[in-house]
């Protein structure tokens, strides 16, 4: 589904995020991705996004090279990828109903639809009688609920995570994981970017590491 | 399992492929009509400094529209004068009113002409007096100075040389011992104006340009403050027209109201002068009245209004849109 061939990636001040990275992540797979900061996590998941372009090598989505892709068809690319940040990144001066609607807006959903989407969304991870509060009043945790259900609102294939238990307590976290693998479960390929070694080895699922730029472990199932 | 997939996503394919143009239009259609309604809320959440953008854009859009309209209103003043020209006649002395009334008859029969009036020199006489207040050295002189007129209008009025030529001719006339064509005025106070209206003109052009950027600048403004949503909606794929278009309808907003404001300004202004103007005229005899933008030409200025708005708009949001990219 996602496919990474000798990828590299060195930015203009001359560092290198990602050296040679070659990995293949299947359909209906959740990976873990982990190591260090600045081990180059975010540098895929930014790849992926279409947010940065390797210097070297070629990143595929579901057999298609994202390449292909010139700059018109990048926000097209990014409707069908769910993606959960870690400092959440909502929209404060609205609603949780229409920071999860945001992406269904913009893919013209007619507002029947967008209802129906939100609630099912919102309900799956617990904030449904949330949905006319406004993100300031919400708890850490809430707000990365309402991150999570606006990136699986749009029914992605993908749905990628940078860090999103970082600012989280243990059960918290746990919560967060299995609302992931609840996900994946339904055949949503899922990949994590987190250094929360003690609760992803807990897990049981593969994991992806990272240092300082080149793959050591987890390069195939 | 395979096929069934195979066959749902097929399933989801053709449903995707019948909602198609349809649904893309109206997707876009709502989204159109979300944007103008949102900006508009903006707009109008802000009142005080909405209505200082609208101020601005008003003053600057009405300067040159009401120069304008004064312009025209001078225009109007002049033909209402003399329409172009008219040729006084002044006949020789020792000819009977009778004669004169023949020759006017004959000159009204001409192509050329218009309109002929016979001024007798006794009425001639009485109406300088009434007007000169001479009233009493006029009626110490022995015998009436003032020879019979006869005032003819020419027929083409646009074309200068034409009446120049029928003035010739009539001044060759034997009856005739002068022709008078009082052209000078009209045609200096012509030419200043057409050169008001140049300068008008190029004033309006500036102050078209000035109104652009302000608006350039406001909505400039606007994506600063919004950056954040900007970065969070290109994240979740929002396209650039997708950002851009709120922005639009924000200038368009911004434009529109700044045309209501320019008219109300024109036409508090015209209302301001129409009592004075009317006095003016009143003293010289004439009912002239101050016309106005009117219903089109107002409505007019609130398009132009909307459309620099937008132009204004379009400027900033290409100079800066692109450049917000979520890092």
């Amino acid at each position: 589904m996602i496919s990474f061939e000798r990828v590299s990636k060195r930015y203009a001040e001359g560092h290198d995020a990602l050296r040679e990275v070659s990995v293949d992540i299947n359909r209906d797979e959740l990976v873990f991705l982990t190591g260090h900061s600045g081990a180059g996590k975010s540098s895929m998941l930014r790849l992926i996004m279409l947010m940065d372009r390797p210097t070297r090598g070629q990143v595929s989505i579901d057999g298609r090279n994202l390449a292909a892709i010139g700059a018109r068809g990048v926000p097209a690319h990014r409707r069908d990828i769910g993606v959960v940040f870690q400092n959440h990144q909502l929209l404060f001066d609205r609603p949780v109903f229409d920071n999860v609607a945001l992406p269904l807006m913009i893919a013209g959903y007619d507002h029947r639809e967008v209802g129906r989407r939100v609630r099912a969304a919102l309900d799956k991870v617990g904030l449904l009688e949330r949905e006319r509060a406004m993100p300031v009043t919400l708890s850490g945790g809430e707000q990365q609920r309402v991150g999570i259900a606006r990136a699986v609102v749009g029914k992605p294939k993908i749905l990628l995570a940078d860090e999103p238990t970082g600012n989280l307590d243990p059960a918290l976290s746990a919560e967060i994981m299995q609302l992931f693998e609840e996900f994946n479960q339904v055949g949503v390929t899922v990949l994590i970017a987190s250094h929360d070694l003690a609760l992803i080895s807990r897990l049981r699922h593969r994991i992806i590491t990272l240092r300082e730029g080149r793959l050591v472990t987890g390069s195939s199932v | 399992m395979n096929t069934r997939r195979a066959v749902s996503a097929r399933r989801e394919g053709a449903s995707q492929s019948r909602a198609g143009f349809r649904d893309l239009y109206n997707a876009w259609l709502r989204h159109h009509r979300l944007s103008a309604a949102d900006s508009l809320f903006r707009v109008l959440d802000n009142p005080l400094s909405s209505a200082m953008t609208w101020l601005v854009i008003g003053i600057a859009l009405a300067l040159p529209v009401g120069l304008n309209v004064a312009l025209d209103n001078v225009g109007h003043l002049s033909t209402n004068w003399d329409s172009p020209a008219q040729i006084s006649l002044f006949l020789r002395d020792g000819m009977s009113s009778t004669k004169a009334r023949e020759l006017q008859a004959t000159l009204a029969q001409r192509d050329d002409v218009a309109e002929t009036r016979f001024v007798s020199r006794e009425e001639a006489l009485e109406e300088f007096s009434a007007l000169s207040g001479f009233a009493d050295v006029l009626a110490s002189l022995e015998e009436n100075p003032l020879p019979n007129l006869i005032l003819v209008s020419p027929h083409t009025d646009d074309q200068n040389t034409d009446v120049a030529v029928l003035r010739k001719e009539l001044e060759a006339l034997p009856e005739v011992a002068q022709a008078v064509l009082d052209m000078a005025w009209l045609q200096r106070l012509n030419s200043l104006m057409d050169l008001t209206r140049r300068l008008v003109l190029a004033v309006g052009g500036l102050l078209v340009l000035g109104v652009v950027l302000i608006l350039g600048n406001t909505i400039r403004l606007a994506i600063e403050s919004r950056r954040d949503e900007i970065v969070i909606v290109k994240l979740v794929g929002g396209s650039n027209a997708f950002v851009r278009r709120p922005f639009l309808y924000t200038g368009l907003w911004y434009g529109v109201g700044g045309g209501v404001f320019a008219a109300s300004l024109v036409a508090v202004s015209l209302w301001f002068l129409a009592e004075p103007v009317g006095q003016l005229a009143a003293l010289y005899q004439s009912s002239f009245q101050l016309s106005g933008l009117g219903v089109m030409g107002a409505l007019n200025l609130v398009i132009l209004g909307g459309m620099l708005g937008l132009a204004g708009a379009w400027l900033a949001v290409t100079r800066h849109l692109a450049a917000i990219e979520p890092h």
